[in-house]
């Protein structure tokens, strides 16, 4: 058989055929799958396209090059969902244009890191990490209480995504830069907020993120972005909990002594 | 090219391909049988794999394999093998109440275990390695507490957080005096020295300026001497635990622009278990309140003085903070505890001359690090 590709050799055409033939198979293998990928999202109650503060926040994200570092995919291992809280779900990254999964993990996984820390947390540790947790090693960021969010053309924006298929309506679009404004000052804007949620749903937090009331800065924007990671999904209560009782670890079987039991297990390496 | 008839190369005995450049030829050797095995081999693994595994897409999903295996039950067996040497305890402790849980050497253990586990993974981000806090985030491991200090206050504040958005959150607002304009700024000026007169050595004058205005604006949530109130989570501010900074400007600021810090909910996040746990280790990190309190003192007594934070809180060593010796937990412990002083205004009168000192001197080394 394996002198037959002699002939292969002296025919062109018919190599040329078999060629296209190898390629087609190549192709369908891999791009069929693609036209079934709903298949495999499981459905999940409560996930919406970012607001238009949000989304500023996550083309943020993407500049500063916060992927290099953070990953947003808790996988389905023991000790992550331990740490991190449930698995990352497909759906939870639908809407995300380029999705946010990462590679590396130089700081902790953000998958789930909306509503685990308070606004002004988060921006303590932007404009200066080593202030609230003196080991990190992340850079500062304090210039984006500088910097006014671009939420000027955040609407063409949204228009773009919605031609790569994130449902964004035209009401939603119209109101990009007052929903944008309305969810980084919450005080004079009543009336924003009332329509921003109409637009969004009620659990949208709009509130002033970075304490500043005279501008929405890059900083409201990340924040917004980073409190509401992990947080669209409606989970079964008892599903949620779950996976989290599973942190304790078996340390006090070996602890004699009731006042001294032995430190738990530490966390497991990033990867 | 001509066509090819066998040609046997001379010098190596191996049948050549026909094809001459220049005079070289090519042999033909064939592929090492070994690795011609190992190739067949790996296509009849792939294809048992295929059959084992899910692996094929179809129009449907994909074809889910013969042993059913999926990356989510491999996750529910290895939770289960950590549940079931959970389990042993986990029984006794869901039935135990507080109070049996702290007489309970073995379950106290696994509490504060758990505890430590979940605050590292969890807390010390605002609350710091050895919970010792930093500006805007309290202290966990003295007896200064804003919304109180029992095991069930704890519990509460972890399960709802603390002005976090949940509907059963702690609530309360500081209204901002100067930003909103309710008092004038020399008028917040004379109230910020009253207020820092209460710490200080001389004491507060109750017939000034300051203290008509701090009677007026703001001793229905702090107190009328200042001791601070509980109910609305309001500090205490005649001792020298200052959350947002002990100098005039500091106190200046929160009077101007007032805070008001969140504590995050936890409820439905973390499982009851895990929030049980937590606030028991909390509890036990030096300044719990209540009937845990009693019995850390009574193992403090046990343990040689100057070493009771070892004891009680195995998650120092572990955290592993290089340079960063938290010097405020080390020293507020011992200090606050062995001195007896639970009861809260009885501890700032008798002790105040000794007790603000040390403890500045600590927060002085916090603040230092961390510039």
């Amino acid at each position: 058989m394996l002198h037959h590709h002699a002939i292969l050799e002296r025919k062109s055409i018919l190599l040329l055929v078999l060629i296209i033939v190898v390629i087609l198979i190549g192709g369908i293998v891999e791009i069929i799958p693609l036209f079934r990928m709903q298949t495999v999202i499981e459905p999940v109650k409560g996930v919406r396209p970012y607001t238009p503060l949000e989304l500023a926040g996550y083309d943020i994200y993407i500049r500063e090059g916060c992927y290099n570092c953070h990953s947003q995919q808790i996988r389905p291992l023991r000790d992550e969902v331990a740490r991190y809280g449930h698995y990352s779900l497909a759906a939870e990254s639908m809407y995300d244009h380029p999705f946010q999964w990462g590679s590396k993990r130089t700081g902790p996984d953000l998958a789930r890191v909306g509503g685990k820390y308070s606004d002004d947390w988060h921006v303590a540790h932007l404009a200066n990490p080593r202030s609230v947790v003196p080991e990190s090693v992340m850079p500062t960021y304090g210039f984006l209480n500088h910097n006014q969010a671009e939420i000027n053309k955040i609407g063409d924006h949204m228009k773009t995504l919605r031609l790569v298929g994130v449902p964004y309506t035209d009401d939603q679009i119209a109101n990009a830069y007052n929903d944008a404004v309305a969810q980084a000052h919450t005080e004079d804007m009543d009336d924003h907020v009332a329509g921003l949620k109409s637009r969004y749903g009620d659990k949208v937090n709009a509130r002033l993120f970075d304490g500043n009331p005279d501008m929405v800065t890059e900083m409201d924007a990340l924040v917004a972005y980073l409190q509401v990671l992990g947080t669209m999904v409606e989970f079964p209560t008892a599903e949620a909990v779950k996976p989290q009782s599973a942190e304790a670890p078996a340390a006090p079987a070996a602890a004699h002594t009731p006042s001294a039991p032995a430190p738990a297990a530490d966390k497991p390496q990033e990867h | 090219m001509s066509d090819h008839k066998k040609e046997i190369d001379q010098v190596t005995g191996v049948e050549t391909t026909g094809h001459e450049w220049d005079g070289l030829k090519e042999l033909n050797n064939p592929a090492p049988r070994w690795w011609i095995i190992v190739w067949v081999i790996t296509i009849i693994w792939g294809i048992g794999y295929w059959i084992v595994y899910p692996a094929w897409p179809t129009l449907s999903g994909a074809t889910e394999g013969t042993m059913g295996w999926t990356q989510f039950k491999e996750l529910e067996e290895s939770q289960a093998e950590i549940m079931a040497r959970q389990n042993q305890y986990l029984g006794d402790f869901q039935k135990a109440t507080d109070d049996q849980v702290l007489n309970d050497p073995k379950l106290y253990a696994f509490a504060k275990a758990g505890g430590a586990a979940l605050f590292k993974t969890n807390c010390v981000m605002c609350h710091g390695s050895g919970a010792q806090g930093s500006i805007g985030f309290p202290n966990l491991t003295d007896d200064d507490w804003l919304w109180g200090g029992t095991i069930a206050d704890i519990e509460q504040t972890l399960h709802y957080g603390i002005r976090s958005g949940h509907e059963k959150a702690r609530q309360s607002q500081m209204p901002s005096f100067g930003r909103d304009e309710l008092l004038s700024k020399p008028e917040i000026e004379e109230v910020v020295d009253y207020v820092l007169s209460f710490s200080s050595d001389k004491g507060a004058d109750a017939k000034s300026k300051g203290a008509e205005i701090f009677a007026n604006n703001c001793a229905s949530c702090h107190g009328e001497k200042g001791t601070g109130g509980r109910e609305f989570g309001a500090p205490n501010l005649t001792d020298a635990v200052w959350l947002y900074g002990d100098t005039r400007e500091d106190v200046y600021k929160t009077v101007f622009y007032a805070h008001a810090g969140v504590m995050p909910f936890w409820d439905g996040k973390l499982s009851e278990d895990a929030i049980r746990q937590l606030a028991i280790y909390v509890h036990s990190l030096g300044g719990g309140e209540g009937k845990g309190a009693i019995k850390v003192e009574a193992e403090e007594n046990v343990v040689p003085a100057g070493a009771p934070e070892e004891a009680e809180m195995p998650a120092q060593p572990a955290a592993g903070a290089p340079g960063f010796e938290p010097a405020a937990p080390a020293v507020d412990p011992s200090a606050e505890n062995l001195e007896g002083g639970e009861a809260h205004p009885a501890s700032d009168s008798t002790l105040a001359p000794e007790t603000p000192e040390v403890k500045k001197e600590a927060e002085k080394t916090v603040n230092e690090s961390k510039r």
